[in-house]
């Protein structure tokens, strides 16, 4: 199975890559790195519990973060209960209280809003998300209002003799969480509940007259969901040591969803893919640009319309063309799209990143530099040419998408034979 | 001892009454067709049995025990089974996991989250010999929504008695096919409800006297006639209400 290879070769890159930005001189871990791969673990946890719901069992929730922020602050407060000798549980096992904690707030709330399908189930949900952000705001002993609550995670109680003092071992607890949680979701996905969750999905109605309850099948879905979800929240307070509102509230739900969707929710695989790209460009590009939401936005908008697979289903369309040997007969045809979009992509960031100097940069006294001169974002030129990149690229990548669907159909025609 | 049984059932959708005090006996092991114009409330008929819609009044018992204010999956434990008219599938699923999905709560797994399926032998070796007997075999793998319309109403019946119930209702289980396609979906029939109590809903009548032990006569949710093939076909009410048709 190639699959397997990659999976392994995902968790080598995993465990190696902070020390391929070791700095030797210093003997220190490259800090931004460390950080930004613990909030990647975090999130694929996240991406794919939520996935649990979305892509297997057919719920569009909107309050997942409800059920991370809940494992979040329920960490905060063991760990603080731990730093004062109150619970003496070794800072490897944590994690699984924290997801005791999602899965208890899941199983309330989940009965709650399994009773309804659909669009009823999404509005419950919303309801939910809502009420437990004002709860967040409201109940300051547990959730700590506005300010949050804070900890310490060196509570001096490992299996490993570990004191969690640095990045890099918050790291390896993190990455060897997220590969249990995603091993046990795939598990999942392997039993009776899990293959039920994708019958109910698929014919909610024909799932009862095979002697299933489908409600109580989403009821269990939904609340295991929440227990995965509770411990990525709880890998997310070991690491900042703080959870504020920022972990339960709306925002962090529609991450979740656009981790899932962008990524594919067809494929089991698809939200890690979501979860890593969406991690890099909040990382990422939020230093170099103002505007990276909306970047982030267009792709989600993109992604819906074009590709309602997402990336793992393009992925996987190639399949058959790849088993019959052909791919490289697509090699030409997708050169051939590489300067079109080029085109498009740089006249739509031309025009938002000009806009965005316009305003925010302007009232941050910032300007915009490319290729070491500076460029006056009130001259003429510079729109006029990001906007005929971005018309010329519209069309001219229109009509080369065209010929690649026609080689594309005939391909698959081929294969089909 | 009757394997179903519907003593004076009705049905109101506000104030319209679609069933109109049906009483209705089925022996265990008979085959009983239903048959009816259109509207007259043979598919409500079997809304209402298997538990998709409450009825008004009446009692509907299996076995005879009341099963008329069970929800339907508790109606299909107790051992009653139902297809649908428009095919109803897991279309995302592969016919083997349909089938496989048809089987499990029978089987007692139940809500499981802890028994992985590909280490279920007897599970996985009935779904198989079920693809067999409704020569799917070869379409094994592939997703159910890919499936030819004859291939779907086949593993449709094939859902309807995976579970091994006693009593199966089939909706129209011939409907949109060809004659040669008809005439194999009957042989599956016949060969996969074996021993079972059948009631079936079906418009072509070569079928229906081929097939039936007895023959129920619905007409604007009531029955008019009731019996043998024969008493029914000479049945003047029959005659004049549906059957004119046959007379030639």
């Amino acid at each position: 199975m190639k699959s397997r290879w990659l999976i392994l070769a995902l968790i080598a890159v995993a465990i190696a890559l902070p020390w391929g930005f070791y700095d030797w001189q210093h003997h220190r871990h490259d800090g931004f790195l460390i950080s930004v791969l613990s909030q990647t673990g975090m999130m694929i946890i996240l991406a794919l519990s939520y996935n649990m719901l979305l892509g297997q069992a057919g719920l569009f929730s909107l309050c997942h973060a409800t059920f991370f922020g809940i494992g979040g602050y329920a960490m905060v407060h063991f760990l603080n209960a731990a730093g004062k000798d109150e619970l003496p549980v070794p800072m490897e096992f944590m994690p699984l209280l924290a997801g005791l904690s999602g899965l208890g707030l899941a199983i309330l709330f989940g009965a709650m809003a399994t009773k309804q399908r659909a669009t009823a189930f999404a509005m419950i949900t919303l309801g939910i998300g809502e009420l437990m952000a004002t709860a967040a705001l409201m109940f300051h002993h547990f959730f700590g209002g506005e300010g949050g609550v804070t900890t310490d995670r060196m509570i001096d109680n490992s299996l490993f003799g570990l004191t969690y003092s640095s990045g890099i071992q918050v790291y390896y607890l993190i990455v060897a969480w997220t590969l249990i949680a995603v091993a046990l979701m795939y598990f999942l996905t392997l039993t009776p509940l899990g293959r039920m969750a994708n019958a109910t999905r698929d014919n909610y109605e024909r799932a009862q007259f095979i002697g299933y309850d489908p409600r109580m099948v989403r009821f269990i879905q939904f609340a295991l969901s929440g227990f995965f979800a509770g411990i990525g929240g709880g890998l997310y307070a070991i690491t900042y040591e703080i959870v504020t509102f920022d972990a339960l509230a709306a925002p962090l739900s529609a991450n979740a969803l656009l981790m899932a969707y962008i990524g594919g929710t067809t494929v089991f695989g698809g939200p890690i893919l979501g979860a890593i790209l969406i991690t890099l460009l909040q990382s990422g590009v939020s230093l170099l640009s103002n505007s990276w939401l909306v970047y982030v936005g267009v792709m989600f908008i993109g992604m819906v319309i074009f590709a309602p697979s997402g990336l793992a289903g393009i992925i996987q369309a190639h399949g058959p063309i790849q088993r019959a040997g052909r791919l490289g007969r697509l090699t030409l045809p997708y050169l051939r799209l590489v300067v079109p979009t080029l085109a498009l992509l740089l006249g739509f960031v031309g025009l938002v990143e000009l806009m965005s100097f316009l305003t925010i940069g302007a009232a941050q006294d910032k300007k915009l530099v490319l290729f070491g001169s500076a460029i006056d974002v009130h001259a003429t030129m510079p729109w006029v040419v990001a906007s005929v990149s971005l018309v010329v690229g519209a069309l001219w990548l229109r009509f080369e998408a065209a010929g690649f669907h026609r080689i594309w159909e005939h391909l698959s025609a081929e294969v089909r034979r | 001892m009757t394997a179903l049984s519907l003593r004076d059932v009705r049905k109101n959708f506000g104030p319209t009454e679609i069933i109109r005090g049906v009483t209705l006996d089925i022996a265990p092991g008979e085959r009983h067709c239903i048959i009816g114009p259109n509207g007259a409330g043979k598919t409500t008929c079997f809304n209402l049995i298997s538990g998709r819609f409450p009825i008004s009044s009446g009692e509907i018992l299996l076995n005879d025990q009341r099963i008329d204010t069970l929800p339907p999956h508790k109606i299909n434990r107790l051992g009653l089974s139902r297809s649908f008219q428009i095919t109803s599938i897991f279309h995302r699923l592969s016919v083997f996991e349909n089938l496989r999905c048809a089987l499990l709560w029978s089987r007692g797994y139940r809500y499981s989250f802890w028994s992985p399926l590909w280490r279920q032998k007897a599970l996985n070796e009935a779904a198989d010999r079920l693809l067999e007997d409704l020569n799917l075999a070869t379409r094994r793998d592939i997703l159910a929504g890919l499936l030819s319309y004859a291939e779907q109403r086949a593993l449709e019946i094939g859902m309807t008695i995976a579970g091994g119930a006693s009593v199966i209702l089939l909706d129209e289980p011939t409907a949109g096919m060809s004659n040669t396609e008809t005439d194999y979906a009957m042989a599956l029939i016949r060969r996969v409800t074996q021993g079972k109590t059948l009631l079936m809903v079906e418009h072509d009548m070569k079928v229906v006297f081929d097939l039936a032990d007895t023959i129920t006569v619905l007409v604007y949710g009531q029955v008019i006639a009731s019996g043998p093939p024969a008493s029914v076909r000479a049945n003047r009410a029959v005659q004049e209400a549906y059957l004119g048709a046959l007379e030639e």
